[in-house]
């Protein structure tokens, strides 16, 4: 009994490592996808050929490996930069590549929202008056969040279980926290982990939903 | 006095010459349709006045100031552009209405959006903003709306966007407005409505512009009638003399179908 509840505190306190990368990645991936966008839509061509090509190497290649070349590139190629030692760097190493992973990711969702907002919608707003920065605010913005609300949704759900992957440069996370305990010939606490991600899913689902529904006022 | 001149407009897309040397005139009050079969450059002809297009060549005058002039850059700088354009109104054949916004914060939203740039704003916010609101709401009364001020777009009916849309292109008073094909998105059933709006228009002398395909509306509503065709202008005169007896073949041949249609 008391070895139950000692495993199941120490995946917890694992988990936490999977829950701080999760906000902190969509915490800074959602408005530097914002960015990113911005750039792959530029009229100046060497900005968006740089950006569209950039979102494709992201986008073109896996998660892991990106993580591997994040944390170990700089010491392989002899870059004058260092990770801080430790959990610390490792934490940091990885928070850095989910961003850039998933703000790619979130840019062309965000591209695909915008360039679904008929034409005519800014035309309107230009023939009352309005400002270029008036119609993204006023006109479009809310058209845009409505659209994207669905594949944004799907994108942080996967992101909740792709928080795992961080372990392929050591980082404890609750799948890794298992892994030592199957290793030692017990195997329940890796089918534990499961019940986490559920949970947390289901909350995201019902919070998901609750936006969309609020955004149902309207029809764009 | 006229209120409108245009002149020497042309418009190119690439090699396709769209506008080919436009020059017409329109006095306040007046009521001017253009006609033409598609491709004939109504359409474009419209757009350029509401500064959605650029002429390559030409002016248009309103009220003897120059508002947009090909050879004289400084009249195309954004915020300049942004000013004159208010002397022209747009209704468009699709609404283009917001869908997020009620029926009458559509008609109020730009007007609230200029009012913010005047310098007493501040100080009297609450009586600006109740001005706004309450011409919004005289403006979908003369369109037969008053009963729809806090529905969404998507809970009207076709005409109906299209009545909301004529009030909100009122709502910042323009000089002139324009309509493009404004009931040619709409069901049979429903341009009745809008039509009697826009002939309310006219009787209280508002100077319009009208790209149409309703020939019989255009008889009923126009003082002034322009043909296009292949993007110049065939014909223009008094509506009597260009529907009664049309001087040139082009016009004869384009009317004819429109009576045997």
């Amino acid at each position: 009994m008391n070895e139950i509840l000692v495993i199941v505190t120490r995946l917890s306190e694992s988990f936490m490592l999977n829950c701080k990368l999760f906000v902190l990645t969509l915490l800074f991936a959602l408005p530097l996808g914002m960015l990113i966008a911005f750039g792959s839509m530029s009229r100046f061509r060497p900005l968006r050929w740089v950006v569209r090509t950039f979102v494709w190497i992201i986008r073109g290649t896996p998660l892991m490996l990106q993580l591997i070349i994040i944390f170990y590139g700089p010491g392989l190629l002899k870059i004058p930069f260092s990770w801080p030692n430790g959990g610390p760097g490792r934490f940091i190493a990885a928070t850095v590549a989910f961003i850039i992973n998933y703000a790619c990711y979130f840019s062309e969702i965000y591209r695909g929202g915008i360039e679904s907002v008929p034409v005519g919608q800014y035309e309107a707003g230009q023939v009352l008056g309005m400002t270029k920065t008036q119609i993204f605010f006023r006109v479009t913005l809310l058209q845009v969040v409505k659209r994207i609300v669905p594949p944004i949704g799907n994108e942080v759900i996967t992101l909740v279980k792709d928080t795992s992957l961080a372990n392929i440069i050591s980082n404890k996370e609750i799948i890794m926290m298992a892994g030592e305990y199957s290793n030692k010939g017990l195997i329940w606490p890796l089918f534990a982990t499961g019940i986490y991600f559920l949970i947390f899913v289901g909350a995201l689902t019902i919070l998901l939903n609750w936006v969309e529904k609020k955004l149902s006022y309207f029809r764009a | 006095m006229a209120i409108l001149e245009v002149k020497g407009i042309e418009k190119s897309f690439g090699t396709l010459k769209v506008l080919k040397k436009i020059d017409f005139s329109l006095e306040r009050g007046d009521v001017i349709a253009i006609i033409g079969s598609s491709g004939s450059g109504k359409t474009t002809l419209l757009r350029c006045l509401n500064f959605l297009e650029r002429p390559d060549k030409g002016s248009i005058v309103v009220n003897n100031e120059v508002i947009f002039d090909a050879m004289d850059p400084a009249t195309q700088r954004e915020s300049e552009v942004r000013k004159k354009r208010l002397h022209f109104g747009l209704v468009f054949q699709n609404f283009n209405l917001f869908p997020q916004y009620t029926v009458l914060k559509n008609v109020t939203l730009a007007a609230e959006l200029l009012a913010k740039g005047r310098p007493n704003f501040k100080q009297e916010k609450k009586v600006i903003l109740k001005e706004i609101q309450d011409r919004g709401k005289m403006l979908l009364s003369q369109v037969g709306l008053s009963e729809k001020l806090d529905y969404y777009p998507h809970m009207i009916s076709g005409g109906q966007q299209q009545r909301v849309a004529i009030a909100r292109a009122l709502a910042l008073e323009p000089d002139i407005l324009c309509f493009d094909e404004p009931t040619s998105a709409l069901d049979p059933e429903l341009t009745g409505e809008v039509l009697k709006v826009i002939r309310n228009l006219a009787e209280r002398n508002t100077t319009m512009i009208i790209v149409t395909h309703e020939m019989d509306f255009a008889r009923d509503v126009a003082d002034r009638v322009i043909f296009m065709d292949g993007g110049v202008i065939v014909e223009q005169g008094p509506l009597q003399e260009v529907f009664g007896n049309p001087k040139e073949e082009r016009t004869k041949q384009f009317l004819a179908r429109y009576k045997k249609g």
